[in-house]
């Protein structure tokens, strides 16, 4: 065969939508979208203008943060902050524990399963900053609100992780402990305890940095922590104790990133 | 064509992989490079297109010493020496097409490489390479569709549209059944001879070597303990090469899977009956 | 058969010592929640806890039935959350793709000195709530979508470059090796030996966040950066109580939507 018989040139084939009349109407479609939604955009330039000034007093306070002037309301919001995130990380993991093992498909009964799925998606359903501000208008300001908030939250994620972490254990092991003549709890206690464990502490260091993180959030609302500092500090202009702020924010986070690794290694 | 001239490597963790190898492969010849796992085969073959860097010593690829060269040009001269690995190393999700054209990277910028515009001499000569290897129906599927045989075939397309002057081959068989190794390994000597091009093959299979290679090379711990033609691989070298124990281990496996296949042959053939 | 006795009839599941720690583990963390309560509910006022039921039936009341009417002013800000949420992850992805390649070992062209920074970039966005960056643009550049976008994208270069990161990480280096070896330029190692293993990946994250920007951008107009939380906001301070029902059940099944959407696309590309 002689080379000039082979094509000269080649096309990569389309890989996802195969027909050419789709593509173009998608990306037609994608382009119509982003001009609409470009346009939507309603930008004030000579307010902007106004603003980069402030803009770099922010990156400025950032660089040199003042820890000192506002120390007592930041150390206050810490305080409330870190309580807050350890007391409701706590009860929202014991409320959570019940309601997974509820939702569980593969050992509960049906009714209970209804049940546990319709709180878990209630709670997934609903933002933080929402049920903060319900939670606000019933109890009160203060952290006692934020510590509802972040329970609340709490179950939601790790009820249903736990939950379908459950649904998916080895279903030999537990017909294996079934077949000793081993009553539900027995086989909750030797079957599925020893295999979703691990995970389930896991889940509870990362769900303690999530409600640290949150709680510096509800309190822009209200539900107290160091939110509700950092809220103060952005109105009154004080970018440098705002700086502080994030910069502590990302310090704790950064720490208790690295620290749930170690302590995760530690307990396996 | 080739030369290695006292090539050591010595690893960060203070392991030799090579110490002194010296080699000289005309043009033309297939080498098959033989030895226990960890006798440094794999460390030698990346040593020579320096996806290892080698420690000490000359790697003389005609007059250019390829151990000695900066980024760029070491790039220039990659074009110049085709790799084929083990059936993995396509890459999955580009098509056959793609990963072929890919052999191309070295010659051409980088807008027509980002957008598959490749010059048309490039693209004939990568359908014809296809029908060489016998894909040319494939060219358009994910490289992640085929068999392990055929990926292999499209690994050989891809080195050779690089116009190499030699080729390094590294374990082409390690993951493919006996028969389909037996095909790989005659399109590799038989493209070899057409094209002159010397080779050198990292190859565990000692009696494959012996069936397909003109030299073949023994390496211990590192070191050259045997060069000669496949002819003069007596059991006495092969105890060199891979030690007492090794060797017997081996070729009890060897005999023990001719036993079994034996056996289930046996039986089925009673079944038959 | 007698020999029996000689085997200890005692069996524990933990050495003595392991148990030691469990407990004392057990009792550190109890203790430790106590004192946190303690201080936590230092200036609780217990007679607004108590009288929360109350309260809770007081809004219930209010909040039936929803003001049904009230929706048609709502088309105008659910379609600039939207936007927000769409136009912010894709601004986002844009930003978190450069970072996500200077982070991972495999690709970082200086692990000792460019790589702590991007570190740093993905933990300081992944730490700082939508909300928060939203308070701050708000003060920067004024009040608007413009403000939710950016804020949106800023938080969304921390999920995004993290993941992203680590796919880059997990990618067949025996691919990549196998395209440096024709000769390839750097630029040419990363489109034709990482970017095809990474794209599943690519996509998968970029609509997952898409879908969680939907949920987030529908609270940033609480602090004015636009879209329906400026609405949540008016109704909540004329104390509006049904229409807050009205567009808390618009947000509901927003976010299921963007949720099913997600998925239907997930599935698609993987």
């Amino acid at each position: 065969m002689s080379a000039q018989s082979y094509p000269t040139s080649w096309k990569r084939p389309a890989q996802i939508v195969k027909d050419p009349r789709w593509r173009i109407a998608l990306q037609v479609g994608i382009v119509i979208y982003l001009i609409l939604a470009i346009s939507t955009i309603d930008v004030n330039w000579t307010r902007v203008y106004e603003g980069l000034e402030r803009g770099q007093r922010f990156i400025m306070g950032f660089l040199q943060p003042d820890f000192t002037s506002r120390w007592r309301d930041i150390s206050q919001g810490l305080v409330e902050s870190l309580t807050m995130t350890l007391t409701s990380t706590v009860v929202g993991v014991a409320i959570s524990i019940p309601i997974g093992i509820g939702a569980a498909r593969n050992i509960a009964p049906g009714w209970i399963y209804a049940i546990c799925r319709s709180i878990i998606a209630v709670s997934r359903a609903l933002q933080e900053i929402i049920i903060a501000i319900f939670l606000v208008a019933m109890f009160g300001f203060g952290p006692f609100a934020g510590f509802l908030t972040l329970s609340f939250a709490t179950i939601g994620f790790i009820a249903k992780l736990l939950a379908d972490d459950i649904e998916e254990i080895d279903a030999t092991q537990v017909e294996a402990i079934r077949s000793t003549g081993a009553s539900w709890w027995q086989v909750v206690n030797y079957a599925v305890q020893p295999q979703v464990m691990p995970r389930l502490i896991g889940l509870s260091l990362y769900r303690l940095d999530i409600n640290f993180r949150e709680s510096a959030v509800i309190g822009i609302v209200g539900a107290g922590g160091i939110g509700a500092t950092l809220n103060t500090a952005i109105d009154r202009y004080e970018y440098d104790s705002a700086g502080a702020i994030l910069l502590i924010v990302i310090a704790i986070v950064m720490v208790a990133e690295y620290g749930s690794s170690y302590l995760r290694k530690f307990l396996q | 064509m080739l030369e290695l001239k006292n090539l050591s490597k010595t690893y960060k963790t203070g392991d030799t992989a090579l110490s002194d190898v010296t080699l000289s492969i005309p043009k033309g010849q297939i080498l098959g490079l033989i030895g226990p796992s960890g006798a440094g085969k794999s460390t030698l073959i990346r040593c020579i297109n320096r996806l290892v860097e080698p420690s000490s010593g000359k790697v003389m690829l005609g007059d250019v010493d390829l151990a000695q060269l900066g980024k760029a040009d070491l790039r220039r001269q990659r074009r110049r020496i085709g790799m084929i690995f083990q059936e993995y190393s396509l890459v999955e999700r580009l098509t056959v097409m793609e990963n072929v054209l890919s052999g191309r990277l070295g010659y051409v910028p980088f807008w027509r490489s980002f957008f598959r515009k490749y010059p048309a001499a490039d693209v004939q000569r990568a359908y014809q390479l296809l029908d060489r290897v016998g894909l040319l129906d494939h060219a358009d599927k994910r490289a992640d569709a085929l068999s392990g045989g055929q990926r292999q075939r499209v690994g050989i397309a891809r080195a050779l549209a690089q116009e190499p002057e030699l080729l390094l081959v590294d374990e082409p068989t390690a993951s493919l059944d006996p028969k389909t190794s037996r095909q790989i390994m005659r399109l590799l000597t038989e493209i070899c001879a057409e094209r002159g091009l010397p080779a050198i093959v990292n190859i565990h299979d000692v009696p494959l070597a012996q069936q397909f290679m003109q030299r073949i090379v023994g390496l211990r711990a590192g070191a050259v303990v045997f060069d000669g033609s496949p002819a003069a691989l007596t059991q006495g070298a092969l105890t060199q090469i891979y030690g007492e124990e090794d060797w017997n281990a081996m070729r009890n496996g060897d005999l023990e899977q001719a036993d079994a296949e034996e056996d289930a042959k046996n039986r089925l053939a009673e079944l038959v009956q | 058969m007698t020999e029996i006795t000689d085997y200890k009839q005692v069996w524990t599941y933990r050495t003595p010592r392991a148990r030691l720690w469990t407990w004392a583990g057990w009792f550190a963390l109890v203790t430790l929640f106590f004192w946190c309560w303690q201080i936590m509910t230092e200036d609780t006022i217990w007679a607004f806890v108590s009288d929360a039921p109350r309260q809770a039936a007081d809004i219930g009341s209010r909040m039936l039935p929803p003001r049904i009417s009230y929706m048609s002013e709502l088309w105008g800000p659910l379609w600039d959350t939207i936007n927000i949420a769409t136009l912010g992850t894709i601004g986002g992805v844009i930003m978190a793709v450069p970072v996500a390649f200077l982070a991972a070992r495999n690709t970082s062209p200086s692990v000792r000195f460019l790589r702590p920074i991007a570190l740093f970039i993905i933990v300081a966005s992944r730490s700082i709530n939508a909300l928060i960056w939203a308070l701050l643009l708000v003060a920067i550049i004024g009040p608007g979508l413009l403000a939710g976008i950016v804020a949106i994208a800023l938080r969304s270069i921390g999920f995004v470059g993290k993941l992203l990161y680590e796919a880059i990480e997990e990618t067949d280096a025996r691919q990549t090796e196998a395209v440096q070896a024709t000769g390839a330029s750097a630029a040419q190692v990363l489109i034709y030996g990482i970017v095809p293993q990474i794209m599943p990946a690519f996509w998968g994250i970029s609509v997952f966040r898409w879908d969680i920007n939907i949920r987030e951008s529908t609270i940033l107009g609480l602090v004015g950066a636009g879209g329906i939380g400026l609405k949540l906001q008016a109704s909540l301070n004329t104390l509006a109580w049904n229409q807050v029902s009205v567009i808390l059940l618009l947000i509901l099944v927003t976010v299921v939507l963007s949720e099913w959407v997600s998925a239907k696309v997930r599935h698609a590309i993987i």
